[in-house]
């Protein structure tokens, strides 16, 4: 099911969440609404689902005005951050909820039946009885989610599916859901904070800052080419340096980058750590180095530029690197945006 | 003995279980000492004269009636009190525990003030043929004027913890409001409210000081197992009183004992496995 959100905005009080936001999602489309916390994204995620009321604009899905058309009457799919399972049903009674409630009767023996499929689905078999509180967070997740399942929506929503799991859990977890996602071809739209996370599962993903779409793309394109220095921060580590616009190149002390496009004037560079070349004799940014990380796969330095602005690089591990250290740093790769 | 981390076991220990024997436990063995001093027969003849069985009944119907009316009523309060935010709401809120503040003899006289026939409510209600004062009816509404706030001080906090989340998964799943009050809220809600109706129930059956008042304790018809004891006691028959006194104390007991269990089973759920 498509889903298209018209001019949607959401004030509560006198803050306002969503500020005009249109978006579509194609039918059988896995789109990553990312942000910071306040951006506005589990607001958009709670309208699509009717958990709550737009104060203006439509929301769509397929061809149907789906705007007013309260939760039970949607046909989604809801995910919770906290799983929201009900804790005094086991596992079983849980995924059959949707099924034993719902307008439409249903046999028993055919309630059992999706039950056992759905936990296949999820790799719960053996676990049906079980209440809640006696199995771990992932599990519970992939419960709820089957659970979500259940009821045949025509539209997945997760909203930070897995930010109460530690990281090996959600790596798993997301893979997984990948995977599902793929068997089932729902339309699936999920919320998160992980640009990490957003990356790694979504089709799509649209960046939102203040109750507003900063950018909205395949992981690659906004990867390559971030529109604005939000979205190159929020996306990643990226070292920030000061610098000044003539004639489409930046100039800053020491480095001078094409900025095709960028007006005349002050100017920010953004460079990611692995971008950045450090040798102990220039040309270059002059810098001291401050402290070093280490890290299973390389060494990561910290270092201060004259004019006071901290650098992050990763180096090889072999390189001996020593706080104190004077040295240059080279840019390889970066992004120029007209200063805010 | 484990090493404990946390200082003081061994005084505070001493010091709690020192007090729960003095207070709690001597005065509920000298009861039932005096009572089994009795010898069997003649206990039996005194908690069984018909006069005592008959404080039972009313005693034990007006407490389970107040109990149900409290239940009901209880919960809608305490939905009321955690759902919704109006003008009024805290004064409200403060209100449903001066059952616990006010003094139960001056809850009686107004209570019987109130209900008499020409009261405000009693002129009313003996229009429509209600007598309320001096009836089993008056018993039933001090205990349910005394025992209100336990229903809503056990329900409240549990419905205010309860995940809001919850509610909204089971809307998403198509539940309808009804459905999900009877299948997610009320289950969820079980062993707060059990907890609260013994407590409701064993208020009432001790309660005393209110209900005296409205009562009219006529034996045989009002009169209360409490009264009894106490009529008892001042006719300096120790035995007797403490004989009909252990009625009470072994009914409350195991009323506490069968909530506990019907408690445990409700919350099975949270038992890790």
């Amino acid at each position: 099911m498509k889903i298209r959100l018209d001019h949607v905005v959401k004030t509560f009080n006198t803050f306002r969440a969503v500020r005009d936001v249109s978006l579509e999602i194609e039918s059988g489309e896995l789109v990553a609404l990312l942000g910071p916390s306040g951006s506005g994204k589990t607001t958009i995620l709670r309208m699509v689902a009717g958990l709550e009321f737009a104060d203006g604009g439509h929301i769509y899905f397929g061809d149907q005005d789906a705007t007013d058309i309260p939760v039970r009457d949607r046909g989604v799919g809801f995910v919770f951050q906290h799983y929201a399972l009900f804790p005094h049903m086991t596992v079983q009674e849980n995924i059959a909820f949707g099924m034993k409630v719902s307008k439409v009767k249903r046999e028993k023996a055919a309630i059992a039946a999706r039950v056992e499929e759905l936990l296949r689905l999820v790799r719960l078999e053996r676990l049906g009885d079980r209440f809640p509180a006696q199995i771990s967070g992932g599990q519970r997740q992939r419960v709820a989610l089957a659970r979500a399942l259940a009821v045949d929506p025509k539209v997945l929503l997760l909203d930070e599916p897995f930010g109460a799991l530690d990281a090996a859990v959600r790596r798993d977890l997301r893979r997984w859901l990948r995977e599902i996602h793929d068997e089932l071809g729902i339309t699936t739209l999920f919320v998160t904070h992980d640009q990490e996370e957003a990356l790694d599962l979504a089709d799509r993903v649209v960046i939102l800052n203040e109750g507003q779409i900063v950018q909205e793309g395949t992981p690659e394109q906004v990867c390559r080419d971030p529109k604005s220095a939000f979205v190159t921060r929020f996306l990643g580590d990226a070292n920030r340096l000061s610098a000044e616009v003539r004639g489409g190149v930046a100039y800053a002390d020491g480095a001078a980058i094409a900025a095709d496009g960028v007006a005349n004037g002050a100017a920010e560079i953004y460079a990611r750590p692995g971008d950045l070349d450090w040798s102990a004799a220039g040309p270059g940014i002059a810098a001291s180095v401050t402290r070093v990380l280490d890290r299973p796969g390389g060494r990561r330095v910290i270092a201060v530029t004259a004019a006071g602005e901290n650098l992050e690089f990763d180096v090889e591990p072999e390189l001996a690197v020593r706080a104190g250290e004077q040295g240059f740093v080279t840019l390889r790769r970066a992004q120029v945006f007209a200063a805010s | 003995m484990r090493r404990n981390v946390l200082p003081g076991l061994s005084l505070s220990l001493g010091v709690t279980l020192f007090y729960v024997g003095l207070i709690v436990v001597l005065p509920l063995a000298a009861l039932i000492f005096k009572a089994a001093s009795l010898g069997p027969v003649d206990y039996w003849s005194i908690i069984s004269s018909s006069r005592a069985v008959a404080s039972y009944r009313v005693t034990v119907l007006s407490a389970l009636g107040a109990t149900a009316f409290n239940l009901v009523f209880g919960l809608a309060l305490a939905w009321v009190l955690t759902r919704y935010r109006f003008p009024g709401w805290r004064l409200i809120d403060a209100m449903v525990d001066l059952p616990f503040a006010l003094p139960t003899a001056v809850a009686g006289i107004s209570l019987t003030a109130l209900f008499a026939n020409n009261g405000w409510f009693g002129s009313v209600l003996s229009e429509l043929g209600i007598k309320v004062a001096y009836t089993p009816l008056g018993i039933m509404v001090a205990m349910c004027f005394t025992s209100l706030p336990f229903i809503v001080r056990t329900v409240q906090p549990v419905l205010e913890d309860l995940d809001p989340a919850l509610e909204e998964a089971a809307q998403s799943l198509g539940g309808s409001d009804w459905t999900i009050f009877r299948k997610v809220i009320f289950p969820l809600l079980t062993p707060a409210l059990l907890a609260g109706l013994s407590l409701s129930f064993a208020r009432s059956l001790g309660e005393f000081g209110a209900i005296i008042f409205i009562a009219g304790n006529q034996p045989m018809s009002t009169e209360i197992t409490a009264l009894l004891v106490f009529i008892r006691l001042e006719e300096y028959d120790y035995q007797a009183a403490a004989a009909i006194a252990s009625v009470l104390l072994i009914t409350a007991f195991v009323m506490l004992a069968v909530t506990n269990l019907l408690q445990a089973r409700a919350l099975r759920y949270t038992a890790r496995s």
